[in-house]
C-alpha cells in the first residue's frame, strides 16, 4: 500500500457505538495533522468526522467511515466517506436545511458538515442507506 | 476504560476539568455528577474548562448547554472557560453558538465572573 506523510491510503472504521465517533474523529485528526494541516483545519475535519459518525449510530445504528489520504495539483487532502444501510433519508434536500432532523439531534449534522469541508456529496435511498463523500484540502 | 472527569469543590464551587476527548456516555455522566453535587454540595458556582478539548460536536456542545440549564435550575450558575480558537471555529460553522452558556477565556476570568455575580 502506498504511504503518504507516514500514513497508510485508507483506513476503516466500523461506527455502532458513541466510542466508535469518539475513535473516528481522533483517527480523523491524527491524519490530518500528519498530512501538516493547520490546527484549525485539524479541529474542523475532526468535528465533521464526528457529525458523520454521530448520523450513522442515532440514524442506522451501524456503518463505516473510511478516511482517505488524497493528492492532486493543489496538495494533499482527506476524503471521508460515510455510508450505511440504514433507512435512508427520504428528502435529501429538507435534510441539508439547518434545523431539520428526524432524530435524536439538532438537526445541525449535515449542513454544518457541508460547511466545514471543501468538497461535500449526499446520496441516499429510501430504505437503502445514506453516502456521504466529502473532502478538505491541506491548505499551504 | 470509561474517562471519569474529576470534579474538584473548592467551598461552594464546583470545577470540573475535561481533559480527554469524552464520548457521549462520558459527557452524560459528567451531567449527572454535576447535577447532584450542586444539591447535595450546596454549590453556588460552577465551571467546566474546556482548554484541553479539541472537539466540541453538536451532542457535546448540547449537552453542555443542558448541564448550564440544569445548574441554573438548581440555583446555581455555570461558566464555561478556555474554549479554544479553532473549537469556537467549528462550532459556529456547524451553527452552534452556546449562546445560553456564560463563558469566560480561562479559569481566572471564569472565577471572577461567578465572583461579580455573587455565584
Amino acid at each position: 500500500m502506498k504511504m503518504a506523510g507516514g500514513v497508510p491510503d485508507i483506513q476503516l472504521r466500523r461506527i455502532t457505538t458513541d466510542s466508535d465517533i469518539v475513535a473516528a474523529r481522533k483517527l480523523g485528526r491524527n491524519i490530518a495533522e500528519s498530512l501538516g494541516f493547520s490546527r484549525p483545519d485539524q479541529a474542523l475535519v475532526a468535528t465533521a468526522i464526528s457529525e458523520l459518525a454521530r448520523n450513522i449510530v442515532n440514524y442506522a445504528g451501524k456503518g463505516e467511515i473510511q478516511i482517505a489520504v488524497i493528492q492532486d495539483t493543489k496538495g494533499a487532502g482527506i476524503l471521508v466517506r460515510a455510508s450505511d444501510q440504514g433507512p435512508g433519508i427520504k428528502d435529501l434536500s429538507k435534510a441539508m436545511q439547518d434545523g431539520f432532523s428526524t432524530g435524536n439531534s439538532l438537526g445541525l449534522g449535515l449542513p454544518g458538515t457541508k460547511r466545514i469541508m471543501d468538497e461535500f456529496d449526499i446520496s441516499s435511498q429510501p430504505g437503502e442507506g445514506v453516502l456521504v463523500v466529502a473532502a478538505m484540502w491541506c491548505k499551504p | 476504560m470509561a474517562v471519569r472527569v474529576p470534579i474538584l469543590q473548592q467551598n461552594r464551587r464546583l470545577i470540573a476539568s475535561i481533559q480527554e476527548d469524552l464520548s457521549d456516555q462520558e459527557i452524560l455522566d459528567l451531567q449527572s455528577r454535576l447535577l447532584d453535587m450542586v444539591v447535595t454540595k450546596g454549590v453556588t458556582g460552577v465551571i467546566i474548562d474546556v482548554s484541553a478539548v479539541d472537539v466540541l460536536d453538536s451532542f457535546s456542545s448540547r449537552t453542555l448547554s443542558e448541564i448550564a440549564g440544569g445548574v441554573y435550575l438548581r440555583g446555581a450558575k455555570l461558566v464555561l472557560v478556555g474554549i479554544q480558537p479553532e473549537v469556537a471555529m467549528a462550532l459556529v460553522l456547524l451553527g452552534l453558538t452556546l449562546k445560553d452558556v456564560e463563558t469566560a477565556l480561562d479559569l481566572d476570568r471564569g472565577m471572577a465572573l461567578l465572583d461579580r455575580s455573587g455565584a
